[in-house]
């Protein structure tokens, strides 16, 4: 079977607040084969910590469930999927607001999503009441490098046709 | 997390050593809120040297402690944040109420 992908994995683990560091270390540790600069994979390791935290506290509100965690290699981007089968978010804009919170007993800052979209190139976030939640990220990385890249390479290619 | 009280400014520190998410700052978040009411400080300082690692997690729980110490009459700083870490202060403007200060007083 030929994959649209280079590269995927995929992580099942329960909903227990200790796996919140191993699912963002392992998703780094995944991305790292696209040679990230240590800002950018905080970036990812942070907005992974996050969806991985609202599905423990709101998808499944610690009953235990399983969160999967699927990450896809496209040229030079990642993307993560992480779904639940938890209880849904009745709003999704509404979730998304910066500083929203349904929990603000817990000391919760309500930026969980604002932090997701503002440190990754996309999110799209699906849910369905009752049947779960599924956001997916992306993120480019070494962008800079790769745009100058394809530009030295167009100015190489222009330069043969002379 | 080691905390360390300094009785003549009535100041008391909290080095955090570990990674800040959801799951750790029970944790920390108890063991700050017993140091408060033991000591009754008029400042603390969040020592970031040694944290590698935070999520918004942490954001709910400096700003829970925050209150507290503002309802005693003291204030908190920030030391020694790191820019990834100091990204996400800026974006949810905590820097604004509890500022960064270059050295750990």
């Amino acid at each position: 079977m030929k994959s649209l992908y280079e590269n995927e994995m995929k992580l099942e683990f329960l909903s227990k607040s200790n796996n919140e560091a191993f699912a963002r270390i392992s998703v780094a540790a995944f991305a790292s084969q696209l040679d990230p600069t240590i800002e950018e994979l905080a970036d990812i390791k942070t907005a992974v910590s996050e969806a991985v935290t609202n599905c423990i506290i709101h998808a499944y509100e610690d009953n235990e469930g399983v969160i999967t965690i699927t990450c896809k290699i496209h040229e030079n981007s990642i993307i993560i999927e992480i779904s639940d089968n938890g209880k849904g978010i009745e709003n999704v804009n509404m979730a998304k607001e910066p500083l929203y919170t349904s929990k603000p007993d817990l000391e919760r800052s309500g930026m969980g999503f604002t932090i997701m979209d503002s440190f990754m190139d996309s999110l799209e976030v699906e849910s369905i009441l009752g049947l779960g939640t599924k956001v997916t990220m992306k993120k480019t990385i070494n962008k800079e490098n790769s745009e100058e890249t394809k530009e030295l390479e167009g100015k190489v290619f222009s330069s043969f046709k002379i | 997390m080691n905390t360390k009280y300094k009785d003549k400014d009535k100041l008391l520190i909290f080095e955090i050593t570990e990674e800040i998410d959801h799951h750790t700052t029970e944790k920390i978040r108890r063991k700050m809120d017993n140091e408060i009411e033991r000591y009754m400080p008029k400042k603390i300082v969040f020592d970031f040297n040694q944290v590698t690692f935070m999520d918004s997690a942490g954001i709910g729980m400096l700003i829970g402690r925050y209150k507290t110490i503002r309802m005693i009459g003291g204030v908190a700083e920030l030391a020694n944040v790191k820019p990834s870490i100091r990204k996400i202060f800026e974006m949810c403007g905590v820097l604004k109420i509890i500022p960064i200060t270059n050295k750990c007083a």
